[in-house]
């Protein structure tokens, strides 16, 4: 088994007298592709925050390619490789599809990945042409429709040059041929060896995608491991359809 | 045009114009002059913040009036010339400016607007109770008697140096915009988390572009006690700077750094205007008629409204 890329270990986070996240553990091994499920509520995107960091975990610690990277602010986690994409769009609207992926070119995948000036957009372009947005790219961002938004989404997290892409709910609301376009861009990372976390509720696409699965339930890791015998355990079962 | 080129082009154009409008026989065109070009200066350092960062800064006047005041804390302990004054009180702002920034960019939106404000009213009760710099009473600080370059008047002096001020802070404003820094607080002003999440230092940021902004408003002040001669704390703190330093971007356009310089000259020529042929107390009336009209009309200022014409045109 290879060495963990990233190793989630005892992470609590509360939110005053609630508690999001209650002691998780999670690794994520190079290249791999994991799905993190669970029911509204379940702390899948504080987990995702604190792993990111744009939340602080209170307890336990986080390490990417065996830095602890617990004290980082999220621009130094982006630069070391570690990305990811809102659940809800954040485009820079103000600017265009183009000029949004010039932001984490210029200012993350420069520092791990020599990019001369020239290229950065002859690189931009490129990764629009891969989630299909090249069309749009003297378009202002502002103006996209949701299913642009997502991709574009994608699109910045991958301009990151990540090691590992945390995708948060990117197909929500797509349409069943829009998943199956997303889900080819997430296998094309794979090929790059890029590691995939993917928090979704479309579960045909996360048990399509997905080498292996975890589950969180109110904060709680209660399962985790490959989607079939995920899917056929008693407690997954009760938590989301109840006794 | 490269960054260099149009330092070049500015500054040459900022020399000649300041030469030859020398031969200007009314001497109160220097004097109408120095403020509106004043407004430009402020109204393009407040952009670097409200306009490219996307925070608004309500405490303009504090940042001028720090120019100002240390020009006159140099002249009363030293008797030290304009341009030590002029260098000093940029550095003064900019320190001040990154203390702001340090204190309360952690605040977002409104709260850092509020903080700003607050900041100008404890520097105004600062400087009423500082006797040394005048107090309340205010401070004379006398003109030079010699004028160099063989001007008539000081005000010929001063005029021509805030001229090249302002060159300066358009270029400085210009460089910031076009540079990969640009992008990053562009990328601050759209979506705070976003940018830091696409690994914008956004702290850093923030924190540098508020001390380039203040210092630019502290550079602008600090000509002004030569101005009048005189100086005291309402008028160096007098709400129209900070009024007028969000109004004219707002109204010439943000995004860019044509559209303070076209805000200020616009509406600071008016406001001269009506100061002399109808009201002094009229000013602020008409700055806040056309922002009503601005906002409701082109939201996005002059320039944004040049730039929808011209992409409409593109098609």
């Amino acid at each position: 088994m290879a060495a963990a890329l990233l190793e989630v270990e005892g992470v609590t986070k509360r939110f005053g007298g609630f508690t999001a996240l209650d002691g998780v553990d999670f690794v994520v091994r190079p290249g791999e592709r994991v799905g993190l499920i669970g029911p509204n509520g379940s702390g899948k995107s504080t987990l995702v925050n604190c792993i990111a960091g744009t939340l602080r975990n209170e307890e336990g610690s986080i390490r990417f390619e065996g830095v602890d990277i617990c004290g980082h602010a999220a621009h130094r986690r982006i630069r070391l490789g570690l990305a990811r994409s809102f659940q809800i769009p954040k485009p820079f609207a103000s600017m265009t599809v183009l000029d949004n992926l010039c932001v984490p070119l210029l200012y993350a995948a420069r520092g791990h990945e020599k990019l001369a000036p020239g290229r950065i957009v002859e690189e931009a372009m490129r990764i629009l042409g891969q989630v299909g947005l090249a069309g749009r790219a003297r378009a202002m961002s502002g103006g996209l429709t949701q299913v642009d938004m997502r991709k574009l989404e994608l699109a910045r997290a991958m301009a990151a040059k990540p090691k590992l892409l945390i995708s948060d709910e990117a197909m929500a609301g797509l349409s069943a041929s829009e998943v199956d376009d997303v889900l080819a861009l997430l296998y094309g990372l794979k090929e790059q060896g890029v590691a995939v976390i993917m928090i979704e509720h479309v579960m045909r696409a996360v048990m399509k995608f997905s080498e292996r699965i975890a589950v969180l339930v109110a904060g709680r890791k209660i399962a985790d491991g490959d989607p079939q015998s995920v899917v056929g355990n008693a407690e997954v079962v009760k938590a989301y359809l109840g006794e | 045009m490269s960054n260099r080129i149009f330092a070049v082009v500015t500054l040459t154009v900022a020399l000649a114009l300041a030469a030859v409008t020398q031969l200007i026989p009314n001497e109160y065109f220097f004097s109408a002059a120095y403020t509106v070009l004043l407004f430009v200066i402020l109204a393009t350092a407040w952009n670097i913040l409200g306009g490219y960062t996307g925070y608004v800064n309500f405490g303009s006047a504090a940042f001028f009036a720090i120019g100002a005041y240390t020009t006159v804390f140099l002249y009363n302990a030293f008797r030290a010339p304009l341009p030590v004054g002029i260098v000093a009180g940029t550095l003064v702002a900019g320190v001040a400016g990154l203390g702001l920034g340090y204190l309360t960019l952690r605040l977002r939106g409104v709260f850092f607007a509020i903080a700003s404000l607050a900041l100008a009213v404890v520097l105004y009760i600062f400087v009423v109770n500082w006797d040394y710099v005048g107090g309340a009473r205010g401070a004379y600080v006398l003109q030079p008697r010699d004028v160099p370059f063989g001007l008539p008047r000081y005000i010929h002096l001063i005029y021509a140096v805030q001229l090249v001020m302002a060159a300066f802070a358009l270029v400085v404003a210009r460089t910031i915009e076009r540079s990969t820094l640009g992008r990053g607080l562009a990328a601050i002003r759209d979506d705070e988390l976003a940018a830091e999440c696409s690994g914008v230092p956004t702290l850093k940021l923030k924190i540098f572009s508020t001390m380039v902004s203040c210092a630019l408003m502290g550079m602008a002040g600090t000509t002004f006690p030569y101005y009048l001669s005189y100086i005291e704390p309402s008028s160096a703190f007098s709400l129209s700077y900070a009024v007028n330093s969000i109004a004219m971007p707002l109204i010439g356009g943000m995004m860019s750094w044509m559209g303070p310089l076209i805000g200020a000259v616009l509406l600071g020529s008016v406001q001269q205007l009506v100061q002399v042929t109808v009201s002094s107390a009229w000013n602020l009336l008409i700055v806040g008629v056309l922002l009503v009209l601005f906002v409701t009309l082109a939201p996005n200022g002059i320039m944004g409204w040049v730039d929808a014409w011209r992409r409409r045109k593109g098609r």
